[in-house]
């Protein structure tokens, strides 16, 4: 944090370090905004990240559709009742799409590049959204050629957890 | 049901701005307000459209937003998802009949906030889609290459939506991209998010969109031209990407519900010119099948055939669309307000060459097109 933010103690203002306009050729006002807040995470999310801390992978079960999603939910987005049946998923799947991140903004998540998926893990009826990795990354053309012979990927867990989606630290080929 | 006219619009270009968000946009309010003759109170009802948080960061749309567009002191309302609507809740007190005369104003300075890709992973979940990486040109990334490995579109049909979009602009003297390419120059852009190109993405500019509705009778007062509301449809689908067949948006139920309402049976034929938001090069043709333009898995060969091309049967996009200029939230009024300008005849540079009874305006937000929104318009 503290190389992120320098502080004007004169505006008792923070401005973001690694953050730059392009140079304006009229007269302009910086304002960064830093603001706290505070969500509750409500029973449904705080099971499947205690889960997730467990080496578990919980979905659970709609009382109407069947249909098992993951990350768990509280009610199905489609039938608007409740989804009260925990199941605990495989940590296997098939991958339905992917992109491979090779540009840089601010307030990203990791350094590039890096590939986001779409896994569809056995016996869910959806896909996690999550990273691919456990191979080289540094060049664009390989990747594209390894991705066409990747069908399957398993969980890849994070040395240290916090109960939180990096838990899972990416998916790897299997 | 009383009918809603279109009497006049005023644009801003999409090119950057020394002026402040206040004069940027009391400007084309203005022009509108001097071109019909009206005073800012004789407008009965305001709707504007901003996101003050996000994409400005000012957060002081009671000041910036309402003051500048004309709206104090007036009953009026503010809407933060996509212009369109508000150009929808416009017509709505005078389908009712309740006031004669509404201004519609979309506002945006994309000059003055980060990239969009930063501020779109703030419309992702906290806990579980942001921090994995999803923004709006990660999602669309991922429903390209679904696009490309389920109906065999290729790259190239992608980049020709470049190419078309940005040759139009060139002759829209409002569009903020100005630049002669070929398929070459977006097939061999850099990959930034494979298999999206940077020349597939579109810009971040400034846009404010001015539009006076009015009863058919006051209308007909104010303009040789009006150009009738027609139709609206509307969806947003459920959030998570991994729910969704992200090839099966729920654009295919807001043009059933527009085109219903418009009585148009034949899209493909009844339409004669059509303004879609195309954030990424391949949704146009996406959202060319799912407007029903072509059939499922066909938007690469509708591009191929040349009917989408300015001279073509069903111009889409003749103003350059959001390729060429993007002013978030207020895109979608845009899109209104040129396929207004295609149906008066004074589009300019861009007209289309037949006549144009019947235009479509469609604009899109949320991660693959999330919610979509159709408007027909008649001459």
């Amino acid at each position: 944090m503290a190389e992120k933010y320098k502080v004007d103690k004169d505006l008792v203002r923070m401005e973001i370090v690694d953050f730059t306009f392009p140079e304006k050729e009229y007269r302009t006002s910086r304002h960064d905004t830093v603001l706290p807040y505070n969500w509750a995470l409500g029973p449904t999310w705080t099971r499947f990240f205690d889960g997730l801390k467990e080496g578990k992978i919980l979905g659970t079960r709609c009382k109407k559709c069947n249909k098992v999603l993951v990350p768990a939910r509280t009610f199905c987005p489609i039938c608007y009742e409740d989804m009260q049946e925990w199941i605990e998923l495989p940590q296997e799947g098939s991958i339905e799409t992917w992109c491979l991140v090779n540009y840089k903004y601010y307030g990203q998540v990791k350094e590039p590049p890096y590939i986001i998926a779409q896994i569809h893990l056995d016996k869910a009826d959806c896909s996690l959204t999550h990273f691919i990795g456990g191979f080289n990354l540094s060049d664009p053309d390989k990747v594209r050629g390894k991705m066409k012979t990747v069908s399957r990927v398993k969980a890849v867990w994070s040395k240290e957890k916090h109960g939180d989606i990096y838990d899972i630290a990416h998916f790897k080929p299997v | 049901m009383q009918k809603v006219g279109i009497v006049e619009v005023t644009q801003s270009s999409g090119v950057e701005s020394p002026l402040s968000l206040m004069e940027f946009t009391y400007k084309p309010v203005k022009e509108l307000l001097d071109k019909v003759d009206m005073r800012r109170d004789e407008v009965d009802m305001y709707i504007l459209a901003a996101t003050d948080v996000f994409h400005s960061g000012m957060s002081c749309a009671n000041a910036f937003d309402w003051d500048a567009s004309g709206a104090f002191m007036k009953p009026a309302s503010r809407e933060e998802g996509d212009a369109i609507t508000a150009f929808v809740y416009g017509c709505m007190p005078i389908m009712e009949g309740r006031y004669d005369t509404v201004l519609v104003v979309g506002l945006i300075k994309g000059s003055e906030n980060p990239e969009n890709d930063t501020l779109t992973s703030f419309v992702a979940d906290p806990f579980y889609s942001r921090p994995v990486g999803i923004q709006e040109t990660t999602a669309a990334a991922m429903q390209m290459r679904l696009y490309l490995q389920r109906y065999g579109i290729t790259e190239e049909q992608c980049a020709k939506v470049v190419v078309k979009n940005l040759g139009n602009a060139l002759f829209n003297p409002y569009a903020h991209i100005k630049k002669r390419v070929n398929v070459d120059d977006v097939l061999n852009s850099e990959r930034i998010c494979d298999p999206l190109k940077a020349m597939e993405c579109a810009p971040k500019s400034e846009g404010v969109c001015a539009m006076l509705l009015a009863s058919e009778e006051k209308a007909k007062k104010l303009t040789d031209k009006p150009v009738w509301f027609k139709g609206w449809g509307s969806s947003m689908d459920t959030f998570y990407l991994g729910d969704r067949d992200l090839l099966d948006t729920q654009l295919k139920a807001a043009a059933a519900s527009a085109y219903k309402m418009a009585g148009v049976s034949d899209p493909r034929k009844e339409i004669d010119v059509a303004e879609i938001c195309e954030p990424y090069a391949f949704q146009e043709l996406l959202w060319c099948e799912q407007l029903g333009f072509c059939a499922q898995g066909q938007g690469g060969k509708l591009i191929d055939s040349g009917v989408t091309q300015i001279t073509g049967a069903l111009p889409v996009n003749p103003s350059g669309g959001v390729l060429a200029m993007n002013p978030y939230v207020a895109r979608g009024l845009y899109r209104v307000a040129e396929a207004a300008l295609q149906i008066k005849g004074k589009a300019g540079e861009h007209q289309v060459d037949g006549k144009v009874n019947t235009a479509l305006a469609h604009s899109t937000y949320g991660f693959c097109g999330q919610w979509q929104g159709v408007v027909i318009l008649g001459s």
